[in-house]
């Protein structure tokens, strides 16, 4: 059981919790991720660690409200207890300094990305970090992105905070005027796709860190199971990075929308 | 001969009815539910159980052999003969105990051993007489879920404790097989699990019409009284690493990771919404209770259902399908009847339930609709050549020959390959080309010294009582280790 220590609504629908997780807070890495569940009857939900403080023993998750295991995370409250949290999962970044760094990210995939980019910094590159979401309030962490970047381009649909229009505007700013050596891009599967296009016709090596649905998350269902250059990975063991220009994010998102009519009916 | 043959008791019972007589008795059969009764239910047990009367009557015919050849079939070494006669004495109790003596898990093996390759395979019976063997995994059965059920308040061993902190990685038969005895051996005994709940492939890949939870958690909490600590939600290598452990005081490991890795065919289509591993399909059923309403993992249920392949994982998965309300519930194997991997009784039991059995047949591509989601699929017709290496007669394709089904779930149970996680944050120890970890067979020790292994991460993919029979051996040959 894991305390609760504190709770951050970043937007109506984004919030971000602070978790008593001491083993996992010194042995997570940039790009780990851990599995929560939610009372005895919970899902088992998939979520990237946004931070840890190794002194305090904490990690940070964030949260996006969208199904009935989000919402019942939300509801609790500094003091509660997380039911079940196992990590950290996944393979790490690979954190090199490789000179020039484009880190992309999309609403809550900024979340993820906050340690990539960190990580890139303490490493030695130059950080150009591109974030995006439709409005201002749903830009989350936006001073701990200025924080590890060198520059932080920002971008809205609406234009109500940055620049309006989409990420991939600001990102093919960045790709026209200097050399950029590596991207990572997270978000939305459709964000991820145009952004994997987009630094494909510059030729940059691209990362993409992927959401798959998982029930174990340690390499033994194969729910999350994805195509990348053809072949079939599991976004658990082998991922949750791939090289973006591999994935199918077709077949990806359709994956992602298994279960669309069976979460309709416990939303109801 | 085992010295306790020659006791007083033994030579009474022995003689009290003629072998002659024992010969002519007829072996029990196993009550069951009926089958349309069962397909009602996820989590009601097929298998009832023998009364004490007909579990007595079986007793009887066991001869008490000289050379108990039985035993020599167990991979665990129970003592059969005698934990038999005890039933046929009527002392249930201690016949469960005598199981306790060598198996962690009694009422788990006598539900899914295979126990007509195994111990029954050579009883006197089979191997002399060519009559229907001694039930033993019937009565295994029986004593355990005897004691569970009558004796409230059982022993616990007065274990003189030797202070050595040990561990095991996974929790699955190997595991507790192993943490069993090393808590007898006086260890300070640690299971260390991934998932929030205990007993690995028990609760997430067997069925509770095969193996309810309760009987797993009983014998866990077994395990707990007697002093094992189990810890859940801990990926060892991860959450901390073998040198963090160490540096606790943890002088060696056990890893029984076990093989959980799905294999897919990589055929057309095989990543369609709908296209299941058996794994994650049994595991949102079991494990996570996809099947009951309060529970929040969901799970696509089908009306026409084909699962590829024909071990007992298939016959598990396509068996919850017909409970999940598949009308039609199909199995599609490559080779014939006659070749079948699964055991015959869950065979039988698929057949009574409405199962449909599409022997050479094996799918080449799978079709979906406008969503992504599976409607049919495309399967080769096959007929069967010369025997190959594994000594069963070769599938292969008739050319030209193609039928298209149409399914709306298909669930693939192809084999399954060792759990790449523990090898990979393990570099002293090797590991095969196909991921098993490389032991000493005979003592199961990896390279690395301080490591020993069992189960499907060394075997990849077998059967419980293996497991368990490596996790008594590894137990065995640790003690060794670390006390010389």
């Amino acid at each position: 059981m894991n305390k609760i220590i504190g709770k951050e609504y970043f937007s109506e629908k984004v919030v971000a919790f602070e978790i008593e997780a001491p083993l996992i807070a010194k042995s997570r890495k940039a790009g780990n991720f851990i599995i929560l569940r939610v009372g005895d009857k919970g899902e088992r939900v998939p979520l990237t660690i946004a931070g840890a403080d190794e002194k305090r023993g904490t990690i940070r998750i964030v949260a996006q409200i969208v199904g009935a295991s989000s919402k019942k995370l939300a509801a609790l409250n500094v003091g509660d207890y997380i039911t079940d949290l196992v990590g950290p999962l996944g393979r790490p970044t690979d954190i090199h300094n490789v000179g020039t760094i484009l880190a992309c990210g999309g609403g809550v995939g900024v979340a993820p990305l906050l340690p990539i980019v960190e990580a890139f910094k303490k490493a030695g590159n130059r950080v150009v970090s591109v974030i995006a979401a439709r409005s201002e309030e749903l830009i989350i962490l936006k001073e701990e992105m200025e924080k590890w970047s060198d520059e932080l381009i920002i971008m809205t649909d609406d234009g109500s905070l940055g620049r309006k229009g989409l990420i991939t505007e600001g990102m093919k700013e960045v790709l026209e005027r200097e050399n950029v050596d590596e991207a990572i891009v997270i978000g939305p599967a459709i964000m991820m796709k145009f952004a994997a296009q987009l630094t494909k016709e510059y030729d940059v090596p691209t990362q993409a860190s992927l959401n798959a649905m998982m029930v174990d998350g340690t390499g033994m269902c194969g729910a999350c199971r994805v195509t990348v250059g053809g072949k079939t990975k599991f976004t658990c063991v082998d991922g949750p990075e791939f090289d973006a220009h591999q994935v199918d994010f077709d077949e990806m998102m359709i994956r992602l929308k298994s279960y669309v009519n069976e979460e309709k009916v416990l939303n109801d | 001969m085992l010295p306790d043959r020659s006791e007083a008791w033994r030579e009474e019972l022995r003689k009290k009815n003629k072998n002659k007589d024992r010969i002519a008795l007829e072996r029990v059969g196993m009550p069951e539910v009926d089958a349309q009764e069962r397909i009602k239910h996820q989590d009601v047990e097929v298998n009832c159980g023998l009364s004490s009367e007909d579990a007595q009557h079986e007793a009887i015919r066991c001869m008490d052999c000289a050379n108990p050849t039985c035993i020599s079939g167990c991979p665990v070494g129970i003592n059969i003969p005698k934990f038999i006669k005890e039933i046929e004495l009527g002392e249930f109790v201690k016949a469960a105990s005598t199981l306790k003596d060598k198996s962690a898990l009694p009422a788990v093996c006598g539900r899914v051993c295979p126990q007509e390759k195994q111990c029954e395979a050579q009883c006197f019976y089979t191997q002399k007489l060519k009559k229907p063997a001694v039930a033993i995994g019937y009565l295994e059965r029986f004593a355990a879920d005897y004691a569970r059920e009558n004796d409230k308040n059982p022993q616990i061993p007065n274990i003189s404790k030797n202070g050595k902190k040990i561990a095991a990685v996974g929790s699955g038969p190997a595991s507790l097989s192993f943490a069993g005895d090393m808590i007898k051996k006086g260890y300070d005994v640690t299971v260390f699990e991934a998932l929030h709940e205990i007993g690995g492939v028990l609760k997430y890949g067997i069925p509770e019409f095969r193996l309810p939870n309760d009987i797993v958690e009983f014998e866990i909490d077994n395990l707990r009284k007697m002093g094992v600590k189990f810890e859940t939600n801990f990926v060892v290598g991860r959450t901390a690493s073998f040198e963090d452990l160490k540096e606790q005081g943890y002088e060696a490991f056990f890893v029984g990771s076990g093989a959980g890795l799905p294999r897919f065919m990589g055929i057309l289509g095989e990543n369609l919404n709908g296209v299941f591993s058996a794994n994650e399909y049994l595991t949102r059923v079991n494990l996570m209770e996809a099947y009951q309403s309060e529970s929040e993992t969901p799970v696509l249920k089908g009306k026409r259902v084909a699962i590829i392949g024909g071990g007992n994982t298939a016959m598990d998965s396509v068996r919850t399908a017909r409970r999940l309300g598949a009308e039609k519930a199909m199995i599609v194997y490559r080779r014939s009847m006659d070749e079948i991997p699964a055991r015959v009784e869950e065979v039988n039991h698929a057949i009574e339930e409405g199962v449909e059995f599409k022997c050479l047949h094996n799918p080449v591509s799978y079709q979906g609709d406008e969503n992504g989601r599976i409607k049919s699929m495309k399967l080769q017709v096959m007929e069967l050549g010369e025997a190959d290496a594994s000594g069963r007669r070769r599938p292969i394709p008739v050319e030209g020959k193609f039928i298209e089904e149409p399914v709306d779930l298909v669930i693939v149970s192809v084999g399954v390959s060792p759990n790449p996680l523990i090898p990979s944050c393990l570099p002293s120890i090797r590991t095969s080309e196909w991921g098993t970890v490389l032991v000493n067979e005979d003592n199961m020790q990896s390279d690395d010294v301080d490591v020993f292994a069992g189960g499907d991460i060394v075997r990849g993919g077998a059967t419980v009582i293996l497991a368990m029979g490596d996790g008594r051996k590894a137990a065995e040959s640790m003690d060794d280790f670390l006390t010389k």
